[in-house]
């Protein structure tokens, strides 16, 4: 199938040339971090992870919204899900790459990084993390491989692949989970330590991720002979609207406990997102927006006549991607470290290398995503005509 | 290649046979002797479990300096904020940010956050408090640390391997104290005078107060204790007669943010 990915338009080979020549760009300023050290970067002794570890969080969640089409596919038996749950999982193929890279990306010493494994620590959250994304990035692999290659050639999958599927779904769920335990369990840290972390986490990926894979079904209807169909599409708008809606009202609980009780250490951290604290708040712009914009978006997208027309579909997609990448991709990792353990306000914003460093992995993920993308596209189209 | 299958195995098969031979002719030279042996040194401080007292009352701001100057000279920690050289000078922003600390001072509300009463007590809100690692008897930053690069020692110590450090960080989000460093950059050319006794490090690792463990196993007391001229009480908490459970028993200790269940071992008498 690979030959597939081989021929294509010019506008194919062009979008191709660019991601490459992004993913090459931030390539060299990784050198460059390699030789003089993270401190390029704007993290430092008080906001020790930054842009890189917030991007790893946010695409574990997209990864993980790839079983927002598998689940009523394999589970519920939802055939028009059969059209869309390969570019589901082979967006999640493309956003758990992203994340090791990023992961890899942010590590001081990226030399040492088997002795991860060279020393296993189950007691270390990361430890499981490393497993369950390999693990999950094996399995859509595997999955959605598999499947297309039967698909072409008329035949029903393999059970072992059946089988594989109904263990992706609960994997997905624990992708997510484990990457919330990453920072809901640490004591120091109050906007971390709440158990609703991992829902936060889940309903803003499902949320996220099928809102990327409306706007991607769109393209692909546009730029392809392959129609991925109005109902799904629609199926999953109102899976947007639902996570959405779930995801506004967890951040609600999350208020409420923090401000009702009126924990210091809890609240401080609110305090410098939206209101700023010792008088710095860079970020308090950007987290109104954030809240506001992904309330509204929810409340626009039940309205039926809003989500069924598919331009303002897409434009509240698009919305909500945003204002769900300014609350995890952004606001997560600063809020958690600002206020320091020691009371002390220390902002963090990305440098340039940094921003370009990040763009190059985003351009790499991109760059598997339209590769899988066009094989799948035209086994599609091969098998229509 | 101008290899086939057959010679492959055969060349592989043999050199795993010398292999072998290596080990087997060090066991038949001197058998039991090939693994590394630890062996401590005669002289070196033992106990169950570390533990510290810093007698505020007895630390006056310049004496906490020096001690914390002590400390980084014995450990070669760089001075980003105030380099050797000129050109090395560095906006205070990002000086702040690289800034690597194994014993400094802060002030009360910031040492003990959510502590201070509305009217500290004037001397206590304007002493220096020296703030280091707390070698928490339950330690967060062991309890996440990936590859146990960072480990607790069975007397209590929190030891940090920066040989098997991969640099990923999860302690210093663990650590609820600020008291976990990292090398954004490359602290050799920040060194002031290059202590012969320690290593120097390289980009990309964590470090932290390891309680002088170089010097203990040397019998010698931290080097803070020795610079504090006795507002520092090192020893053993498990040993009865020892100064450390001999000031316990006498005064009033407070521990940094103990709520949190860290079990944290620097005592601090205010």
């Amino acid at each position: 199938m690979l030959e597939k990915a081989l021929v294509g338009t010019k506008r194919y080979y062009g979008l191709l040339a660019i991601l490459a020549g992004l993913f090459a760009l931030g390539f060299l300023f990784y050198l460059k971090q390699l030789n003089v050290g993270l401190g390029i970067t704007g993290m430092g002794r008080d906001v020790s992870w930054g842009l890189y570890i917030s991007q790893f969080t946010y695409l574990v969640g997209v990864a993980a919204s790839a079983v927002m089409v598998v689940l009523p596919y394999y589970l519920h038996n939802y055939k028009a899900f059969g059209r869309v749950t390969i570019l589901g999982e082979f967006l999640a193929v493309a956003a758990v790459s992203m994340c090791v890279t990023f992961v890899l990306v942010d590590m001081g010493r990226p030399d040492r990084v088997f002795n991860v494994f060279k020393y296993p620590t189950p007691g270390s959250v990361m430890f499981w993390d490393i497993i369950v994304l390999n693990g999950y990035l094996v399995l859509n692999i595997l999955i959605g491989w598999n499947v297309l290659e039967c698909e072409r050639h008329s035949i029903a999958p393999p059970k072992w692949v059946k089988f594989l599927s109904y263990v992706s779904i609960p994997w997905a769920v624990s992708i997510h989970t484990v990457t919330a335990f990453l920072y809901a369990g640490l004591p120091g840290r109050g906007y971390w330590l709440t158990a609703i972390l991992a829902p936060r986490f889940l309903s803003s990926a499902f949320a996220a991720g099928p809102a990327l894979l409306i706007l991607l079904c769109l393209l692909v209807r546009k730029y392809s002979k392959f129609d991925p169909g109005k109902e799904q599409i629609q199926t999953l708008a109102k899976i947007v609207t639902y996570a959405t809606l779930i995801n506004v009202f967890f951040f609600f609980c999350e208020v409420f406990t923090v401000f009702y009780s009126q924990l210091p250490d809890h609240m401080a951290h609110f305090q410098y997102l939206f209101v700023g604290l010792d008088g710095k708040g860079q970020l308090v712009p950007l987290m109104w927006f954030s809240i506001v914009g992904m309330t509204l978006a929810a409340l626009f997208l039940v309205n039926p006549k809003l989500r069924k027309n598919e331009s303002t579909l897409a434009a509240l997609c698009g919305l909500v991607i945003i204002t769900t990448w300014l609350d995890k991709g952004l606001g997560l990792m600063t809020g958690g470290f600002v206020p320091n353990p020691m009371e002390q306000v220390v902002e963090y914003w990305p440098t340039m290398p940094e921003a370009i460093i990040s763009l190059g992995v985003w351009a790499m993920g991109f760059l598997i995503l339209t590769i899988l993308y066009k094989i799948a596209v035209s086994i599609k189209e091969e098998i229509k005509s | 290649m101008g290899m086939d299958r057959r010679e492959f195995i055969r060349i592989a098969g043999l050199s795993t046979l010398l292999g072998l031979g290596g080990k087997g002719a060090f066991e038949l030279l001197a058998p039991g002797r090939v693994e590394a042996e630890i062996i401590p040194a005669p002289r070196s401080m033992k106990a169950k479990r570390w533990a510290l007292v810093i007698n505020q009352k007895k630390l006056d701001d310049a004496t906490a300096q020096k001690c914390a100057a002590a400390c980084h000279r014995v450990h070669n920690v760089p001075d980003f904020i105030n380099p050797p050289d000129d050109k090395l000078k560095l906006n205070p922003g990002v000086a702040n940010r690289y800034e690597i600390k194994w014993l400094w001072t802060a002030h009360f509300h910031n040492a003990f956050p959510g502590d201070a009463p509305p009217h500290l007590a004037e001397k206590v809100e304007h002493m220096s408090f020296l703030v280091l690692c707390n070698h928490c008897a339950n330690p967060p930053c062991v309890r996440v640390c990936p590859t146990k690069a960072t480990f607790q020692r069975e007397d209590g110590i929190v030891m940090m391997d920066m040989h098997r450090c991969i640099g990923c960080r999860f302690c210093m989000a663990g650590c609820p104290y600020g008291s976990r460093s990292f090398n954004w950059m490359d602290p050799r050319p920040y060194v002031k005078e290059q202590y012969p006794g320690y290593p120097t490090r390289e980009i990309g690792v964590v470090e932290k107060c390891t309680f002088c463990d170089e010097r203990l196993a040397q019998g010698l007391q931290p080097a803070c204790v020795e610079a504090s001229r006795g507002a520092m009480v090192f020893g053993d908490l498990e040993d009865e007669k020892s100064q450390v459970r001999e000031y316990l028993r006498k005064y009033f200790t407070i521990r940094r943010k103990a709520h949190l269940g860290t079990n944290p071992q620097v005592y601090y008498i205010v």
